[in-house]
C-alpha cells in the first residue's frame, strides 16, 4: 500500500507523549512510570496479557477512566500535541470530540442507524438536518458501510450484524472528524471475516487518524501496527517496530510472550 | 438393606433413612406453597362471590351503574306487614310510607351503604395523581443520582440505608408525619397567616406563611408520594443500572456531557422499566389507608372535589374572570379533602353497624377496588412485555 506524503516536522514531533505516568484504582496502581510516545503517522498496538494495563492506557488518553470513581493519576502525564491531557484547564468533552474511541463489544445505541452515525454530532450541538444527513453518509462511506444501509438508515441498528455493528461504530467515532482513534480490542467479538474488513478498514483510514489498537491477536498486531508496545503487570517492557518486535525483541520476556511460552 | 443376590438390582431405591426424608421434605414444601395458592385463591373467590352480584346486572347494562356513578348515602329499607322490603334514598322513603298507608311496619337506615362509591373512586384517582406525580419526580430524580452521579462511598451508603429504612417505616407513622408536615406546617401564600402558622414571611403583596395544608388531596398525595418514594428509587435505579456500562461510556467518549448522557443514552431505554415499577406504585398507593386517614379522607362526603360553590359570576363577567374561575375551580379539586376507597371500606365495616345491606356495600366496594388493582397490574405486565420488545439491545 502506497504510503501517503506527510510532511517531516509531523512524523517528527510524536504526536501523544506518555511521560513518567503513575495510574491507579484507589491504592492499587496498574500503571508504573509509562514513558512511550506515538506518532501521527503510526498505527500503534499495544499488546499483553490481560491486566497488563494497556486498556486503561487507552482509556486514560481520551479520558473515559474519569468515569471509574476511584480512578485517578498518581504521577506524570500524557500530552497530546504538548497539551497535558489532566492540567485542569482541559475540557474533556472536547479532547473526546478529538479522540474517538471504539469499544471492545460493538454497541450501537437501540437507535436507528442514522441516529446513531450522528449522535456525536448532535450532542454537540448541531441540529442541520442536511449537516446532519451529510455528515453521516461521509462517515458511513468512510467505515465502508454506506453501500449496505444506505437504504435502511431510519431501521434499528442492533438489526445489523456483529461485524456491520463494529463498523456503524467506527463510523460514529470519525463522524466527529476526530484526530487520533482509540480501539480497545475492536475485533474480539467478531468472526474472522468481520475481522479481516475491520483490519482493511483501519488499513485505509491510517492516513487520515492515527490509531491506536489494543489487542490480543498477535497476528493482527503483526498486520496492521507499524509500531508495537508490549506491556507486562502495568509497566512498558518494549516498544518497537512492528516487525522487529516479533522477529527479534530486545527484552526475553516480550519474546516469551509473542512466541506463546509466557507463563 | 438386603443381601445381595446374583439377580439384585444394584439401582434399586432404598426406602428407608434419606429417601424418606427427602419425600418429607418435598412434601412439606409443596403443601406451603398449595397453602399460599390456596389462602389467595379463597380472598378472591370470597370478594368475587359476595362483590360481584353488587357490581354487576344480569340484564343490560350489566353493570350496576348506580353504584358507580353515585355518592354514598344513606339507605332506607322500609317493610311493610307482609314482610316485603323496599330499598330507597332519603327523598323516596316518605312516598313509600305513604302508599304503603296501614301496611307499613317498620323502616330502618342505614348509614353510607346506600347510592353509589363514586367518591370514593374519584378520591382515590387523585389521590392516585398527586402521589404518583410527586414520587416519580422526587423518586427518578433521586435514582438518577444515586445511580449516575453519586461516587461511591461512606455517604452513598448513608443514603442507601435511609431509603431501605423509609420503606420500613410503619403507614401510620407516615400518616402522622403527613399530618404534622403537611397538614400542619406546609407552606401556603396568603393574605393573613393564620394564629397557628408557624412562621410567616411577609413578601410584601402576600405574606408566605408555614400553616399547614389543611386535610385536604395535596396533603395526603404527598404523604403516599412518601410512602412509595422507596419502591419507586430502588425499581428506578435498578432500571438504571439494567442499562448497558457500554452505552454510557461510549456516549461520553462521542463527546457528551454526563446529563447529555443520561437524557439521551439511559433514561430512554431505562423509561420502560420505570413506568412498569411505578405502576406497581400506584397499586400501593391506592390501597394504602393509615397514610390519608389524617391527610385526606373523610368518612363522608355528599359532594365531589369539584362541586364547590363558588360565588356566581356577574353576568357581564368577562372571559377572563370566567377564566380564572374555572382555574380556580380546578386547582380548588386539590385543596378538597375527599373520599377514599381503602378508607371507605374501613368505614363500612368497622364504624357502622353490621348488616346484609352494609356487608353488600363492602363487597361491592372490595370488589370494586380489587378490579383497579388487578386492572394496573395487567396494564404493568403489558406495558412490560410490549416495551421490552422495542428496547433491546
Amino acid at each position: 500500500m502506497p504510503s501517503a506524503p506527510v510532511p517531516a516536522s509531523v512524523s517528527a514531533e510524536p504526536l501523544i507523549q506518555v511521560e513518567k505516568f503513575n495510574y491507579a484504582y484507589g491504592d492499587h496502581q496498574v500503571l508504573f512510570d509509562l514513558d512511550l510516545n506515538m506518532r501521527s503517522t503510526d498505527v500503534t498496538a499495544l499488546i499483553g496479557p490481560s491486566g497488563c494495563g494497556k486498556s486503561t492506557l487507552l482509556r486514560a488518553i481520551n479520558r473515559i477512566n474519569d468515569l471509574v470513581d476511584s480512578a485517578r493519576v498518581v504521577s506524570g502525564r500524557i500530552r497530546v500535541d504538548g497539551v497535558d491531557l489532566y492540567a485542569p484547564e482541559v475540557d474533556v468533552i472536547s479532547l473526546r470530540r478529538n479522540v474517538g474511541m471504539v469499544f471492545q463489544k460493538y454497541n450501537p445505541f437501540p437507535r436507528s442507524i442514522f441516529e446513531n452515525a450522528v449522535y456525536g454530532l448532535r450532542v454537540a450541538g448541531i441540529k442541520n438536518r442536511h449537516d446532519l444527513e451529510e455528515a453521516a453518509e461521509r462517515s458511513l462511506r468512510s467505515a465502508a458501510l454506506w453501500d449496505e444501509v444506505k437504504d435502511r438508515l431510519h431501521e434499528m441498528a442492533t438489526g445489523l450484524s456483529g461485524g456491520q455493528q463494529q463498523r456503524l461504530c467506527i463510523a460514529r467515532a470519525i463522524a466527529l472528524r476526530p484526530r487520533i482513534l482509540l480501539m480497545d480490542e475492536p475485533c474480539a467479538a467478531l468472526d474472522p471475516i468481520a475481522t479481516a474488513r475491520i483490519e482493511e478498514l483501519i488499513l485505509q483510514l491510517r492516513h487520515e487518524y492515527t490509531f491506536i489498537i489494543v489487542t490480543h491477536n498477535m497476528e493482527q498486531a503483526r498486520r496492521i501496527a507499524d509500531r508495537t508496545a508490549f506491556f507486562y503487570k502495568g509497566r512498558l517492557v518494549e516498544e518497537q517496530d512492528t516487525m522487529k518486535l516479533f522477529t527479534a525483541p530486545d527484552d526475553p520476556l516480550t519474546e516469551s510472550y509473542v512466541t506463546g511460552r509466557l507463563t | 438393606m438386603k443381601s445381595k443376590t446374583d439377580h439384585a438390582n444394584p439401582f434399586a431405591g432404598d426406602s428407608t433413612g434419606i429417601q424418606k426424608r427427602e419425600t418429607a421434605a418435598r412434601w412439606a414444601l409443596r403443601a406451603g406453597s398449595y397453602l399460599v395458592v390456596l389462602t389467595t385463591a379463597a380472598i378472591m373467590l370470597h370478594i368475587f362471590v359476595k362483590g360481584a352480584p353488587v357490581v354487576f346486572r344480569s340484564e343490560w347494562p350489566f353493570v350496576n351503574t348506580q353504584f358507580l356513578t353515585e355518592l354514598p348515602s344513606q339507605l332506607h329499607v322500609i317493610e311493610d306487614k307482609q314482610g316485603r322490603r323496599y330499598e330507597t334514598g332519603v327523598n323516596g322513603a316518605d312516598a313509600i310510607k305513604k302508599e304503603l298507608g296501614e301496611n307499613y311496619r317498620s323502616e330502618k337506615t342505614i348509614a353510607y351503604s346506600g347510592g353509589g362509591i363514586l367518591g370514593p373512586i374519584v378520591g382515590t384517582a387523585l389521590l392516585v395523581i398527586v402521589s404518583v406525580s410527586v414520587a416519580l419526580f422526587l423518586g427518578v430524580a433521586c435514582a438518577i443520582y444515586l445511580s449516575e452521579y453519586a461516587k461511591h462511598g461512606k455517604f452513598l451508603e448513608l443514603i442507601r440505608l435511609a431509603i431501605l429504612n423509609l420503606a420500613g417505616v410503619p403507614s401510620v407513622v407516615f400518616g402522622l408525619f403527613g399530618l404534622g408536615a403537611f397538614v400542619l406546617t406546609a407552606p401556603v401564600f396568603v393574605d393573613v397567616p393564620a394564629d397557628r402558622s408557624v412562621l410567616a414571611i411577609p413578601l410584601g403583596f402576600t405574606t408566605l406563611s408555614f400553616e399547614g395544608w389543611d386535610t385536604c388531596v395535596l396533603s395526603g398525595g404527598f404523604t403516599l408520594a412518601f410512602v412509595i418514594l422507596p419502591v419507586i428509587i430502588t425499581a428506578s435505579e435498578q432500571c438504571l443500572q439494567a442499562v448497558p456500562q457500554g452505552f454510557r461510556e461510549t456516549s461520553m467518549a462521542l463527546g457528551a456531557t454526563r446529563w447529555q448522557t443520561i437524557r439521551y443514552s439511559v433514561l430512554p431505554f431505562a423509561t420502560p422499566g420505570i413506568l412498569t415499577s411505578s405502576i406497581l406504585g400506584i397499586a400501593r398507593a391506592a390501597g394504602e389507608t393509615a397514610p390519608i386517614m389524617f391527610t385526606a379522607a373523610l368518612a363522608f362526603k355528599d359532594k365531589l372535589p369539584w362541586q364547590k360553590d363558588l360565588p356566581p359570576l356577574p353576568a357581564d363577567a368577562s372571559v377572563f374572570a370566567q377564566w380564572e374561575q374555572s382555574l380556580q375551580r380546578f386547582l380548588g379539586i386539590f385543596t378538597e379533602s375527599v373520599q377514599a376507597l381503602p378508607y371507605h371500606i374501613y368505614t363500612l365495616a368497622a364504624k357502622i353497624p353490621q348488616n346484609e345491606y352494609s356487608e353488600r356495600a363492602q363487597y361491592g366496594s372490595v370488589f370494586v377496588f380489587l378490579v383497579l388493582v388487578a386492572a394496573l397490574a395487567t396494564v404493568s405486565i403489558w406495558m412490560r412485555i410490549h416495551l421490552r420488545k422495542k428496547y433491546r439491545w
